[in-house]
């Protein structure tokens, strides 16, 4: 049993690796489609940690949401959209803004890297239900039906409001 | 002894370097659509630091995970709206580069 315990904890870091991997090559990409690949490769690590965290439907989800739809957008966005970008984006090898960027970066990081090693956080005294899919689909129709009704409606207005902004933008409605 | 998957301090220090990742790689990009790579990058370190509190502290475990659900579905409207304004931002200037949209001056 030991020796599962220690080759999950080596697959959890690779995810963590994949994480860290995909946030690099997304920064450092000539392409704007490497840097797709790169965001994929991050949540599909994401995804690794969820299963890790005692959730399979999520992880699941995330390969579904984030790889399936989230980066299948992106992707349509840049093949639809411009080649100039590409080009600028293979000049900037150079990008701008790198000072602001670290002084950014320590300003948030610094106060909740304290936070986080600094506090000690106490368990619920009493935890109810699992982590199975039967118990998280009562609670999301029963408990929160109503912010499953409005996450629905949010995705329709999205994707209406997509559509049209996208035909304005072509002058077929000015 | 407990490994570092089982500990809630990893998960938010990953969390964290997806956060503080976003955000310098939001700075840094020069197009929208690398942009908006780096917000989901933000928005899934947020979505992780719910599965994990979710994972080690919540009295009901369902709570985190339809949080993180949510998080999901409002990250996809999210991107389908912004790739459809910077197709329109781009048929309005023939840039997709922030520092070419600046009518009002901003």
């Amino acid at each position: 049993m030991i020796f599962y315990r220690y080759v999950a904890e080596i697959v959890f870091f690779l995810f963590i690796a994949a994480i860290f991997f995909g946030a690099v090559a997304s920064l450092r990409a000539r392409y704007l489609m490497n840097a797709v690949l790169g965001l994929a490769l991050a949540l599909a690590g994401v995804a690794g940690l969820f299963y890790h965290l005692g959730s399979p439907f999520l992880a699941l989800m995330q390969l579904l949401i984030g790889i399936g739809a989230i980066c299948v957008i992106l992707a349509f966005g840049i093949m639809t959209a411009p080649r100039p970008e590409q080009e600028a984006e293979m000049l900037g090898a150079v990008k701008r803004n790198k000072p602001l960027a670290v002084v950014a970066c320590l300003a948030v990081s610094i106060p909740l890297i304290l936070t986080i090693v600094g506090t000690q956080w106490p368990p619920a005294a009493v935890r109810v239900g699992d982590f199975s899919v039967k118990h998280l689909g009562e609670n999301l129709l029963h408990q929160f039906c109503l912010s499953f009704e409005l996450i629905s409606v949010v995705l329709l207005a999205a994707i209406l409001g997509a559509l049209a902004i996208a035909r304005i933008g072509r002058g077929d409605w000015e | 002894m407990i490994l570092p998957s089982e500990q809630l301090t990893t998960y938010l220090l990953v969390g964290l370097f997806m956060l503080v990742f976003g955000i310098y790689s939001m700075i840094r990009h020069r197009t929208f659509i690398g942009m908006l790579i780096s917000s989901e990058f933000i928005l899934n370190g947020a979505g992780l630091n719910f599965m994990a509190f979710n994972r080690f502290l919540a009295a009901d475990p369902a709570v985190g995970q339809i949080f993180t659900l949510f998080i999901m579905g409002l990250a996809a409207a999210e991107a389908a709206l912004i790739i459809s304004l910077i197709l329109m931002v781009y048929h309005k200037y023939q840039s997709i580069d922030p520092r070419d949209v600046r009518d009002l001056k901003g």
